[in-house]
C-alpha cells in the first residue's frame, strides 16, 4: 500500500539550481544562505517548520500514524450527517475549555457559589459571554449527540464490525447526560437547587439500589454542605475524564474500521448486481 | 461410518521447567523466572492499585454509612403559639452553617384528638419535603390540605396523601416540650396507617410489598 503524499509545505525543498551541493541535501537554505543567496523570508519559515516538525517526527514516527488517521478513505457517498460526531466532539472541547476558565472565577461553598457566580457573570470582562457559550453550549452538545445517535441508528452504523463503538457511544451519551445533571447545580440558584432535589430523588425511587445512590450523590441524608462540592468534582473531574478516555477509544475504532456508507447505496449495488443476473 | 482413531490424550507435560527443555531451567524448577516475575509485578501492581484505589473509593461512599447528623432538638416557640386545628409555619436549620440551603419550613400544631395516629407526640411537625420527589408543598387553611406545586400532590391536615402521584403520608419530626419551648427534633417517616419507620428518600414507598424494595439507610 503505498502512502499517500506529503503535504506540499512538508515535502523538502529542491536544491536551488547552481548551489554547492545540489546533489541533494536536506538543508537547502542554509547551503543558499551560505552561498551568498539569500533565501526569501517565506522560504526560510517553511524550511523551519518543516525543520521542527521533521525533528518531533523523527523522535516519535507520528506522521505515518496521523497520514493514516487524517488521510484514510471514505466510502462513496459520504456527506454532512458524517460530521455530526466530530461536531460533537468539537462541542466537548468547547465545553471543556470555557469550563476550565470557568473553574477560575467559581465557588462551590454553598453560601458563596450564588455570588461568585453573580460576580464571573457581571463583573469579571467577558464573563457573560464565556458563561452564555459553557451554558448554551450543554444544550448544544445534547442536540448534537442525539442527532450523531439517530444517524449512526438510521444509517445502520452500530452493525458488525462496529457493535463495540455503538457501546461505548451509549456509555458517551449517559456521561454526557450526567454532565448536563451535575453542571445543572452549580449556579446555585432556586431553580439549580430544586431541580438537582427533584433529580436526585428520581434516582432515590429506583428499587433496591436508589435510596444508597441518592445517599451518595447528596453525600449523606440530607442536601448537605458537601452536595454542591461532589457535584462540582463529578461535574468537573470524574467525568470529563471518563468522557475524554472514551472518547479516544470511540475515535480509535472509527479510524480502525472506518466509516459505513450510506444505506442508499447498498441498495443501488444490490439493484445493478440483480440486473446482471438475469 | 468411518471408524475414527480412538482419542488419544494429550501427552503430559511435565512440571519440571529443565524436563520440557527450557533453557537456563534449575532442576527440581516448575515455574520458570519469567513466569514469576509477571506474576509478582502484576501481583504488586494490583496491591499498589487497591492500596490508593479503595480507600479513595470508601472515602467517596463513607456518607452513606455514617449518621452525620447528631441528634439535636431546635426550639420554635412556647406551647400557647399552636393550636390543634390550624398549622403555624416554622423555619428550621436541618443542616447547619450553608445559609439557605440548610434550612426548611416546617408546619406545626398540636395533636388533637381527631388524630388516627399512634405516635404518641405532643405536638404535630410535618416536613414540606413532598414525598413524590421532593419539592415543598404549603399548606392551605381553607381547604385544610397540603398542596405540592410541582406535580400536584395532595395531603389532608394529617399529611396522608388526598390525591396525585406522592407514595406515602408527609414526613414528620419528632417534638417534645423542654423549658417551656416547643423543640423540634430529627425526622422520621409514617406509612399509610401513620406508622413511625425510620427516615427515608420521597419516593421510597412503605406499604405493602413495596416497602421491602426501599431499605432503609444502614445508619438507622
Amino acid at each position: 500500500v503505498k502512502a499517500p503524499p506529503l503535504p506540499k509545505f512538508l515535502r523538502p525543498t529542491p536544491p536551488r539550481p547552481g548551489s554547492k551541493d545540489a546533489g541533494g541535501d536536506a538543508n537547502g537554505a542554509n547551503d543558499a544562505s551560505a552561498n551568498g543567496a539569500p533565501a526569501g523570508a517565506k522560504d526560510r519559515a517553511v524550511e523551519g517548520t518543516a525543520q521542527v516538525v521533521g525533528w518531533l517526527d523523527e523522535r516519535t514516527g507520528l506522521s505515518p500514524f496521523l497520514r493514516g488517521f487524517l488521510y484514510r478513505k471514505v466510502p462513496k457517498g459520504t456527506n454532512w450527517y458524517y460530521t455530526l460526531g466530530s461536531a460533537t466532539m468539537f462541542a466537548f472541547v468547547s465545553q471543556a475549555v470555557t469550563g476550565v476558565f470557568l473553574a477560575m472565577y467559581y465557588d462551590p461553598s454553598p453560601t458563596k457559589a450564588y455570588d461568585s457566580i453573580n460576580h464571573l457573570t457581571n463583573d469579571v470582562f467577558a464573563g457573560e459571554l464565556v458563561r452564555g457559550m459553557h451554558r448554551w453550549g450543554a444544550t448544544v452538545m445534547i442536540v448534537l449527540i442525539f442527532l450523531h445517535l439517530g444517524r449512526t441508528f438510521i444509517f445502520g452504523a452500530y452493525k458488525y464490525p462496529r457493535e463495540l463503538n455503538w457501546i461505548i457511544g451509549v456509555v458517551l451519551l449517559v456521561l454526557t447526560l450526567a454532565m448536563g445533571f451535575t453542571g445543572y447545580l452549580l449556579p446555585f440558584d432556586q431553580r439549580a437547587f430544586w431541580a438537582t432535589v427533584v433529580g436526585v430523588n428520581i434516582n432515590a425511587s429506583a428499587p433496591l439500589m436508589g435510596p444508597y445512590l441518592a445517599d451518595f450523590l447528596r453525600g449523606g441524608a440530607e442536601f448537605g454542605a458537601t452536595t454542591l462540592s461532589r457535584f462540582y468534582a463529578i461535574h468537573m473531574l470524574l467525568i470529563p475524564g471518563l468522557i475524554a478516555a472514551l472518547l479516544g477509544a470511540h475515535l480509535y475504532l472509527v479510524a480502525k474500521l472506518g466509516t459505513t456508507a450510506p444505506p442508499w447505496l447498498k441498495a443501488e449495488k444490490a439493484k445493478a448486481l440483480a440486473k446482471e443476473e438475469i | 461410518v468411518a471408524d475414527k482413531p480412538p482419542k488419544q490424550p494429550p501427552p503430559k507435560q511435565s512440571p519440571y521447567t529443565a524436563e520440557r527443555g527450557i533453557p537456563g531451567a534449575y532442576a527440581g524448577e516448575t515455574v520458570t523466572r519469567r513466569r514469576l516475575f509477571e506474576g509478582s509485578a502484576l501481583a504488586v501492581g494490583g496491591i499498589a492499585t487497591a492500596a490508593f484505589a479503595l480507600p479513595a473509593l470508601g472515602f467517596a461512599v463513607g456518607p452513606i454509612f455514617e449518621d452525620d447528623s447528631p441528634r439535636r432538638w431546635q426550639p420554635i416557640g412556647s406551647p400557647p403559639d399552636f393550636n390543634p386545628d390550624s398549622y403555624v409555619a416554622k423555619v428550621i436549620s436541618l443542616v447547619p452553617a450553608i445559609g439557605d440551603g440548610g434550612k426548611t419550613t416546617i408546619y406545626v400544631r398540636k395533636a388533637s384528638p381527631k388524630d388516627t395516629d399512634s405516635l404518641d407526640q405532643p405536638f404535630v411537625a410535618i416536613s414540606t419535603r413532598c414525598t413524590h420527589l421532593g419539592c415543598p408543598v404549603r399548606y392551605v387553611q381553607a381547604s385544610e390540605r397540603f398542596i405540592c406545586p410541582c406535580h400536584g400532590g395532595i395531603y389532608n391536615i394529617q399529611g396522608q396523601v388526598a390525591g396525585g402521584p406522592p407514595v406515602r403520608p408527609l414526613d414528620r419530626f419528632e417534638t417534645r416540650v423542654h423549658e417551656g419551648q416547643v423543640e423540634i427534633g430529627d425526622r422520621f417517616s409514617v406509612n399509610k396507617k401513620l406508622e413511625r419507620f425510620s427516615p427515608r428518600d420521597p419516593s421510597n414507598h412503605l406499604d405493602g410489598l413495596w416497602q421491602y424494595l426501599y431499605p432503609a439507610r444502614p445508619t438507622t
